[in-house]
């Protein structure tokens, strides 16, 4: 049993049947974990499964990147006369839209994880039943703060000088985390709906691509049609990239985090308690 | 250790319903499992094994019927029953990208330990269990035998007081197998009541008090082993002759020494008898040699004999008039819901 590569394997230590029954009989029960700390397990999991599978990260490191420098170069001379203009307006709204688009590979995860025998076990568990889902987004927290710092590092490079400082950048990243955090609910719900993962990224796909890109990311919504207008200005993810604009240019946009705290709630409410009823039922 | 309920039983369901569409996957069923025992359901794939264990350790809601766990509703008191059940499902139940150790300690926070205590009680298990060496790999990477071992060992972080192993041994070796029984039989001897599903009669002999076949949704025959082998019979006699054209001649001699059901077998030389247990006070080898000796004396030639237990098959003969092989296409995996009707075969 000392080398890695094989299975199966003719010396496997058998099994004490004493020092078995010695444990059954000393196994006290203790009390039922709180619903923070089963939260917070769920959440080591995820950590344990980026550590083993530390290629899920490609998402969060080469897609954010790609992102920022694609936009820069792109749109930059056009927009604001040059790329180092550009990246002073754009850098928080791209952080926001990369971040909100890798939410969407939660459901996908949740959908092929959920498949698999280990989630009879948890769901046979006396434990707060959310606590599974809370963990899983808990590890995509990690996750996402893990983009906004890629982002920001590869911003900074190209120019990008927030005003706000390191108080300012925090705070427009934790605003963020909070916001898709509450927005993965989403995706948990599609993940346990949908009964094939190309399913749930298809439905990914139409929900992000029009959310993320009506809004006040790319461009100042008043060159709209008035009727875009009207989505656009209305559009959580315009509040949130405000927000987030304002807060890492040193600003305190109290109304537009107050709007993205609003509509984290609302997710939460709303599609938390869709989710749970369809966990339920799986 | 548990506190046992009045009537003592530890399972108790009165005409369990589940059904997936069109298919009545568990069709009406009673259970009585006394507490402390290890009590065996048997049955073929596609016979609502799974689904009954599903529904009793809640993680499917019933259809119709009710099922109490120690006295406690599995839908109305779902978290008390949680509190006091292990699920070992047919499919290893544990993180296959996690290592057996972070399995383990991931379930011992998950039960209430703290951290020193998770890992503590892990190492003793992995210990116990032979896996020490494996602790720190990938559950991917594990054997079949050391997949159950683990998947067992995870059910027992706390000692549960009704533990469900859904098809323990299915595809393990036979050397795995007996590990698992032993592991099996540890377990019961510290007061934990098992309900064991298998598709192998000697693996329901080897562990279960009591025994319940099941097929088809419906529980066909229940009882303690021997009442249930005197229900199938005593065993078979198979036998191949040397000359093909001798077996009518053989399958009457049989019939007439042993008073048996004697099937021929696709195989042209092959014979197979079922030992009635009824057939006086004869052991079923008495009556196989007894057997041999009316074909040796009508002159046949007999190459390969073996006496063995009633098979699976053999009980779903005696049982329903018709064999297993037609539920056998379905798939026992409750999940799937597009599971055809199964055609009804009368033998």
């Amino acid at each position: 049993m000392s080398t890695a590569t094989t299975t199966e394997n003719k010396d496997l230590a058998p099994v004490s049947t004493e020092s078995l029954a010695a444990l059954l009989v000393a196994g006290e029960r203790p009390p039922r974990p709180s619903a923070w700390s089963a939260s917070m397990t769920f959440g080591w999991r995820a950590v344990l499964k980026i550590k083993h599978v530390p290629e899920q990260l490609f998402d969060v490191t080469a897609f954010p990147i790609m992102m920022v420098l694609m936009y820069t170069y792109l749109f930059g001379g056009a927009l604001a006369g040059s790329p180092k203009e550009y990246i002073q307006f754009l850098l928080p709204g791209i952080l926001v839209m990369s971040v909100v688009m890798i939410t969407m590979y939660t459901g996908v995860s949740v959908n092929t994880d959920i498949e698999k025998g280990v989630f009879d076990r948890f769901r046979s568990l006396p434990i707060w039943r959310p606590s599974t889902m809370v963990g899983y987004l808990l590890g995509d927290a990690l996750r996402y703060t893990i983009a906004s710092v890629v982002m920001l590092t590869v911003g900074i490079i190209l120019g990008y000088r927030p005003d706000g400082g390191v108080g300012g950048v925090l705070a427009g990243i934790a605003l963020l985390v909070v916001f898709s955090f509450a927005f993965s609910w989403i995706w948990t719900m599609f993940g346990l709906m949908l009964r094939s993962e190309k399913s749930v990224m298809g439905v990914s796909m139409m929900v992000i691509f029009p959310l993320t890109f009506l809004s006040n990311v790319f461009v100042d919504p008043r060159t709209m049609p008035g009727w875009l207008q009207a989505f656009v200005n209305n559009s959580p993810i315009t509040h949130l990239s405000s927000a987030v604009r304002e807060l890492m240019a040193g600003d305190w946009p109290a109304d537009e985090i107050a709007w993205s705290l609003g509509w984290a709630g609302l997710f939460v409410l709303v599609f938390g308690p869709i989710t749970m009823r369809l966990y339920n039922r799986k | 250790m548990s506190t046992q309920t009045t009537s003592g039983l530890a399972i108790e369901t009165a005409g369990l319903v589940k059904t997936f569409g069109e298919t009545r996957a568990v069709d009406g069923v009673d259970l009585a499992v006394p507490a402390g025992t290890v009590y065996g359901v048997l049955g073929p794939n596609g016979a609502g094994k799974t689904t009954t264990v599903k529904m009793l350790a809640t993680l499917l809601r019933p259809d119709g019927g009710e099922a109490h766990v120690f006295g406690h509703d599995v839908v109305r008191e779902a978290d008390e029953v949680r509190g006091r059940v292990s699920l070992t499902g047919q499919y290893a139940s544990v993180d296959e990208d996690l290592t057996g150790t972070e399995n383990l300690v991931l379930l011992g926070r998950l039960l209430g330990h703290g951290k020193q205590a998770a890992r503590e009680r892990s190492a003793q298990l992995l210990e116990a269990f032979g896996l020490t060496d494996a602790a720190g790999k990938q559950v991917k990477n594990y054997s079949g035998g050391m997949r159950r071992r683990i998947d067992i060992a995870a059910s027992i972080l706390n000692t549960p007081d009704l533990l469900f192993l859904d098809e323990p041994t299915t595809g393990l070796d036979p050397r795995s197998r007996n590990q698992v029984w032993d592991i099996v039989r540890a377990v019961v001897s510290q007061g934990t009541t098992v309900l064991l599903t298998t598709q192998y009669l000697d693996e329901a002999d080897q562990l279960a008090s009591r025994i319940a076949v099941i097929d088809q949704g419906k529980v066909i025959a229940e009882g303690t082993k021997g009442e249930l082998k005197a229900s199938v019979g005593a065993g078979s006699v198979h036998l191949r002759l040397r000359d093909p054209a001798q077996r009518p001649l053989a399958a009457e001699l049989l019939v007439r020494a042993l008073d048996a059901h004697v099937q021929q077998e696709h195989d042209p030389v092959a014979l197979t008898a079922r030992l009635s247990a009824a057939a006086g006070d004869d052991s079923a080898a008495e009556q196989a040699a007894r057997a041999l000796n009316e074909l040796a004396r009508a002159g046949i030639t007999v190459d390969n004999f073996s006496l063995g237990q009633p098979s699976l098959d053999e009980v779903f003969l005696a049982l329903t008039g018709h064999d297993t092989h037609e539920s056998r296409d379905a798939d026992d995996k409750t999940n799937s819901k597009t599971d055809d009707e199964k055609d009804e075969v009368s033998a």
